[in-house]
């Protein structure tokens, strides 16, 4: 159980949002091109980090907007909050 | 050599006021090299080593645990067993499993306390009846025994069960696997740990893995807080923790780690002698043979490696408790407790090679790994001896995320996810 810092509405329950799993993952330019193996890396294979993790928020029951949070899972401490397009502040 | 445990023994220890009980399984320094290495001291791990030493005559077996055997998600479950599971390769390895149950108190000389006393699966809307109802076809035509009861055999069957049409979501019918039930989920660890112990497997425990060392693409060893252990097979059964391990060998594993949350509540006296599970409101319930109710409720939605869930699922899963059983609703719960469980995309397991020779992985079991876990064993360890599959885990290889073979077991796996 966390507090979420949304960037629009402030400190929230983690209740009010919804998990949009690891972030900055870049759909394929070329979706034809690929191969089984790219397509299942890109769609199924996660780090699943025990650490530092990058990952998406959706603000489902305040404000709807998606923004990444980095988070340490070992701990659910979360060290940033950023706006989608921004890249995480080391 | 192990000394059988029998009524016998015990009235013999009892003249020595049980003082004198041989230890159930040494407690070894690793050797610096072994034939195979198993990563995680669970009961599937455990098991796997088991196997391994017993059907496939190897003796030069470790199995490695950061902490102590049983403790992760093995001492962490809600007991519960069943093969009800709509595909056929599902069906075939949990029922593989169910089979072995049924007979493995005797074969390890170990009482696992195994119950088989039905699990219903209810169903509480139009699409959970055709669901529920497609599944018992497909359980008995895999030759599972599985039956549909309508709502006047449900009460009858289980009668605390609230059938009232005016709740929120009324009972519309349920399965019910008479063959299922629950065990004693420690004894399942302790029990398989000290058979493999009697057949020379060296189980180490507080030896964590803290690296695997390639040569290319095979293995060379397992870097431990005890030291490096040279081996050419390592079977990795961790569970939670299975993608920290295939990071330290470079890989990458279609799961995802989430908290999953149990409670149990003071103890009672019996009133319910089966187990009841509802997808759909997302309960499920089982009396322990000390009276204390065991509570399943459901994951969190984000990863997290911390043992502990929100309290918001405890209380949606218990809302929907005290819908089912009002005769509940004065009762405190005792203990509540999260373990870390590894989802797979599709909700079946995986048992399988990787790309990397001699490393194995046996993992993604989610929510429901339990019930599997001497089949789980048995397969493992017939997947590293003889480096190809089981017939019956063939379906479960970790290439079905390219291939798109995927065993999709959302609808079975009884905790939404």
């Amino acid at each position: 159980m966390f507090i979420i810092k949304c960037p629009y509405c402030g400190e929230r329950d983690h209740s009010e949002f919804n998990y949009g799993g690891e972030a900055h993952l870049v759909r394929p330019k070329q979706p034809t091109e690929l191969s089984d193996d790219q397509w299942a890396e890109y769609l199924f294979m996660r780090k699943n980090i025990k650490g530092l993790q990058y990952e998406r928020w959706n603000h489902s029951h305040g404000c709807r907007r998606w923004f990444n949070v980095s988070r340490d899972t070992s701990t659910d401490k979360i060290h940033s909050v950023y706006k989608i397009g921004e890249k995480p502040s080391k | 050599m192990k000394k059988k445990y029998s009524i016998f023994a015990l009235v013999k220890n009892s003249l020595s006021y049980h003082e004198n009980w041989q230890r159930a399984w040494r407690d070894p320094e690793p050797k610096s090299r072994y034939d195979a290495v198993i990563v995680g001291g669970g009961g599937h791990g455990l098991a796997t080593a088991y196997y391994l030493a017993k059907e496939h005559n190897l003796k030069n077996i470790a199995v490695v645990e950061k902490g102590w055997i049983g403790g992760g998600n093995t001492g962490r479950n809600t007991t519960i067993i069943r093969s009800n599971y709509l595909w056929d390769a599902s069906a075939g390895m949990y029922d593989h499993a169910l089979k072995i149950w049924e007979n493995l108190s005797q074969e390890l000389n170990y009482n696992v306390m195994f119950s088989q006393r039905g699990v219903m699966n209810l169903a509480h809307n139009q699409h959970d009846v055709r669901e529920l109802k497609r599944r018992t076809h497909a359980n008995r035509l895999n030759g599972i025994d599985c039956e549909w009861l309508n709502v006047e055999q449900v009460k009858k069957f289980c009668p605390i069960i609230n059938c009232s049409p005016n709740i929120r979501y009324p009972v519309m019918g349920s399965t019910l696997q008479r063959r299922a039930g629950t065990a004693r989920h420690d004894a399942v660890a302790w029990g398989y740990a000290r058979g493999a112990d009697a057949m020379g497997v060296d189980i180490i425990q507080n030896c964590e893995v803290k690296g695997i060392k390639r040569n290319g693409d095979s293995i060379e060893g397992i870097e431990t807080t005890k030291g490096f252990i040279k081996t050419q097979k390592v079977g990795v059964v961790a569970a939670g923790h299975s993608s920290v391990i295939a990071n330290m060998a470079g890989l990458r594993l279609p799961l995802e780690s989430k908290p999953l949350q149990a409670l149990v509540s003071e103890p009672i006296k019996p009133i319910i002698d089966t187990v009841v599970m509802s997808n759909a409101v997302h309960a499920y319930v089982s009396q322990s043979d000390k009276g204390e109710l065991v509570i399943g409720a459901g994951t969190d939605s984000y990863i997290s490696y911390t043992q502990k869930g929100t309290h918001e699922i405890v209380e949606g899963t218990l809302k929907a408790i005290l819908e089912l059983y009002p005769i509940f609703s004065r009762l405190r719960m005792l203990r509540q407790w999260g373990g870390v469980v590894d989802i797979c995309p599709d909700a079946s397991p995986i048992i399988s090679k990787t790309s990397i020779k001699g490393l194995y992985f046996n993992c993604g079991w989610g929510t429901g790994g339990f019930k599997a876990t001497p089949g789980s064993g048995h397969l493992f360890a017939h997947t590293m001896a003889k480096d190809e599959p089981h017939a019956l885990n063939e379906a479960f290889n970790i290439n079905r995320f390219i291939s798109g073979d995927l065993v999709d077991e959302h609808g079975a796996a009884a905790v939404a996810h």
